[in-house]
């Protein structure tokens, strides 16, 4: 009753005009910058920084709050547009995202992400206002050995979902696990496949990655191919919104998405990532036209999507009750709530509940904004792709090499986006699925790490993994994902023998 | 964005203003004529680099002196740039070779970049630049979770010389100022400072959850980072690392616990090598100057950042001193091989 009336208080708070345009602006710039490759809601928070200090500290809170909303948007249409997530999390979105967008369907694509994002952000602004004290008390129990147990169980259920042959996705995951190596390693500090060069000290960035593979391999791949077969591009066929059946097909993915995203955006070392690779895999299993993933279906987009958005609003969660950053755009903020002297934490509900409820209100509130101001422009998007092939993929090359460079301003970094896309476009040549490369730089470093760490504090005693029930349990549940398909398999041929 | 903005501007003020064949010659003129005419020490121009990426607290720092500089009149623009990777090692790199000779440009460091530049085994060196000023320190800290049998440091201590293996510290990455305070406190409590359980975590953030959760011992960090769980009393801080107690806090220091144990993450500013006598006189006296303006006093206490002035030649003792002690202490653990 008392998170109600806070509640109520909040929404008088965040109903203010100037918070609203606060807001307003928050999700407006968030968009924007989700929508450029490399340039995340965390770079835009820290450049605004000091210019919000002299505002009011609600104010400014709430729109960075509307910034972080608005980059999951932003990334998500350029992803399922022209193949280029604007950020790692929107990774998902665009597999099959793009190839909707490609046979005419780009339209309920942007809705249902837009849709799903509202759906899944609302629903976990909700648990972050009613379940926040329980679970943060769950997600601190968490250990290194239980993170170690919950990579596997997405290692397992990633490797198996993407590519048509276990072997070509393998090799895929293994070149990314390898590129995860590059850098100082977090626990010696000993360089490791640097080569001498100090820019990559810091290991291969995940956008560069992504943009390198997905986008730059793509124009190059296009390329070559353009003197074979023109490749038609339909902007739009049937429907520009989502038909009846889009709706039937979406609900569930959403709820399953938001289900992911927000428990493993609360976890202190959770990320946007993991769910959305989570939910994809769900959705493929699940799905009852699996004919049509990899073709584009709508199931692989309203999943992720909602699991991003989710995971957005689980990362407020320690943020706010323990000060605890869990992505660089809450770090950001935390920096955003220590520049007023405000010490996020236990203490901050207390201290200023005007302040915590005006924030999550105000994250109820930038969720219709962007709703609003998204679905609008879904037509106006999807007119990009009328734009001959020739111009949109020399703008795409343009538009991810500006990315790169804003985030960081190193001729290294712009050799491995050519590099990266080189490698894109031979993947794409011979067959081997580019997303596994992705996730294994992005999960293999996790893993490694959370490993040694546990090992170091049971002092290498590996017994420690099964000692944990979380860890236990999660383990267990990955042991089953990997054999249950060959279990499955051979029961089938058991019965076939005996008919 | 902005920043290729400002650069165009920049350079198109730069042709504009200095068509001298020298800068220096500019520099050594404002010199002379900066204590007569104050209005002419707003001609300068500086272009500080934060060898971080945007955030951080060095980012954080060169901001906060954009700021301070600016609005207290020293400097008529200063221009931020970030060089972003390996705990600043790609941004020293970048100063000492691509600044060298210029009266106009700084760059932020501090007590991360003496480990981070001795296990890159960079080939550049602090030797090698201009120190200018020490400016913002931060007092660090062990804390224990509520629920640990350990009071004082004293208990700490005890545990580290009964078996230092079972002991965990969880802090910053690897070869930090967390790394380095727990390597000394088991030094300075008669333990192999070899044999330290350290586990680096990347932030704060997740250190403390594996604190909170009582996966480790005890958690090392700034002070400011925990403050708020201290207070609620969910962490109990068991001392910190300043010479004397500070003002109105009821935390004991480590030396009044009888533990020689006094270590803070300063943060600093050099100018490039090869710069004039006059160069660094009039860039340490701006920087004197900025410390001492209202505004800069107006951000630490916003940031809760102790003022740690320490200019001219005591800094550049100060800098050797602290080299030798982190390198020390690194190649003890093992993180630097000698």
């Amino acid at each position: 009753m008392d998170t109600f009336a806070a509640l109520a208080h909040g929404m008088a708070v965040a109903v203010q005009p100037m918070n609203l345009l606060y807001a307003l602006i928050g999700v407006f710039l968030g968009t924007a910058v989700g929508v450029l490759p490399g340039i995340g809601p965390a770079l835009t928070v820290a450049l605004l920084l000091p210019v919000t200090y002299k505002l009011d500290p609600g104010g400014s809170l709430i729109m960075f709050a509307g910034i972080y909303y608005g980059g999951m948007y932003g990334g998500s249409t350029t992803a399922i547009l022209i193949n280029t997530p604007g950020e790692s999390a929107s990774m998902a979105t665009a597999l099959e995202g793009n190839k909707m967008a490609k046979a005419g369907r780009g339209g309920p694509a942007l809705a249902t992400s837009a849709i799903g994002s509202f759906v899944a952000g609302t629903i976990a602004t909700i648990g972050l206002a009613f379940l926040a004290p329980w679970l943060v008390d769950f997600a601190v129990r968490f250990g290194p050995e239980d993170y170690f147990a919950l990579m596997c169980v997405a290692f397992v259920t990633v490797s198996a979902t993407f590519g048509d042959s276990p072997i070509r996705g393998l090799t895929s995951l293994f070149i990314g696990l390898t590129l995860g190596l590059v850098g100082i390693d977090k626990l010696t500090g000993q360089a490791r496949l640097a080569f001498g060069v100090p820019e990559l000290l810091d290991g291969v960035e995940v956008t560069t990655l992504a943009v390198g593979l997905f986008a730059v391999g793509e124009a190059l791949y296009v390329a070559s191919r353009r003197h074979h077969t023109e490749e038609k591009l339909e902007p739009v066929r049937g429907s520009l919104w989502m038909t009846k059946e889009d709706w039937k097909r979406s609900w569930k993915p959403w709820l399953r998405g938001t289900m992911f995203g927000f428990p493993i955006g609360a976890l202190p070392a959770g990320g946007a990532e993991i769910p959305t690779f989570l939910s994809y895999s769900t959705e493929k299993r699940l799905t009852k036209h699996p004919e049509e993933f990899g073709k584009g279906a709508i199931e692989g987009v309203a999943g992720p999507e909602a699991a991003n958005n989710a995971s957005a609003a689980g990362t407020l969660v320690p943020l706010l009750t323990l000060g605890l950053p869990t992505s660089a755009t809450a770090a950001m903020m935390l920096a955003g709530f220590q520049q007023y002297g405000l010490n996020p934490g236990p203490l901050l509900f207390a201290e200023r509940p005007d302040l915590v409820w005006g924030l999550i209100a105000s994250l109820f509130i930038a969720n219709c904004m962007l709703l609003v101001l998204n679905l609008p422009l879904v037509g106006l998007w999807v007119r990009l792709l009328a734009i001959p092939q020739p111009w949109l993929y020399a703008g795409i090359l343009v538009f991810a090499t500006m990315g790169t460079i804003a985030a960081k301003p190193s001729v290294v970094e712009l050799s491995m986006l050519a590099g990266f896309g080189v490698l894109g476009f031979l993947m794409r040549r011979f067959d081997f699925p580019i997303a596994p490369v992705v996730v294994g730089l992005i999960l293999g470093p996790i893993a490694e790490s959370q490993l040694r760490r546990a090992l170091a504090i049971s002092l290498g005693d590996p017994m420690t993994l099964l000692q944990s029930p979380i860890s236990a349990t999660l383990l267990g549940i990955a042991l089953v994902a990997l054999l249950a398909p060959f279990v499955l398999k051979g029961m089938g041929r058991f019965k076939a023998n005996e008919d | 964005m902005r920043q290729t903005i400002n650069d165009v501007r920049k350079s198109l003020e730069n042709t504009r203003m200095f068509q001298f064949p020298a800068r220096l010659v500019g520099a050594a003129v404002a010199l002379t004529l900066a204590a007569a005419t104050p209005a002419f020490a707003q001609q300068l121009e500086l272009k500080l680099m934060a060898p971080a990426a945007p955030g951080g607290g060095w980012d954080q720092t060169a901001r906060s002196m954009q700021q301070a500089l600016v609005a207290s009149g020293v400097a008529r623009s200063v221009q931020v740039t970030n060089v972003p990777g390996a705990g600043g090692s790609v941004g020293i790199a970048q100063f000492v070779n691509g600044a060298k000779g210029d009266g106009n440009q700084l760059m932020v460091n501090g007590f991360v970049m003496v480990g981070a530049l001795a296990m890159n085994k960079s080939p550049v060196t602090l030797e090698q630049v201009t120190p200018i000023a020490r400016l913002t320190e931060e007092i660090q800290v062990i804390v224990v979770p509520a629920n640990s049998p350990i009071k004082t440091a004293q208990d700490l201590a005890a545990a580290v010389k009964a078996d230092i293996a079972k002991v965990t510290f969880a802090g910053g990455s690897a070869g930090g100022v967390d790394h380095v305070m727990a390597a000394l406190f088991a030094g300075a409590v008669g333990a192999d400072a070899k044999k330290i359980n350290y586990i680096p975590f990347s932030g704060g953030g997740e250190s403390l959850a594996a604190i909170l959760g009582g996966k480790v011992t005890a958690g090392i960090s700034g002070l400011s980072e925990y403050e708020g769980q201290i207070k609620s009393g969910k962490l109990r801080a068991i001392g910190v690392t300043s010479e004397k107690r500070i003002a109105g806090s009821d935390i004991p220091t480590f030396k009044e616990q009888g533990i020689d144990l006094v270590i803070a993450n300063w943060r600093s500013v050099v100018a490039p090598p090869g710069i004039t006598p006059e160069q660094r006189k009039t860039l340490s006296d701006a920087v004197e100057k900025m410390v001492k303006s209202d505004a800069w006093k107006e951000i630490l206490k916003q940031k809760g950042w102790e003022d740690a002035y320490l200019g001219g030649d005591a800094f550049a003792d100060f800098l050797k001193k602290e080299t030798v002690r982190v390198t020390d202490v690194l190649k003890s653990v093992g993180l630097v091989k000698s």
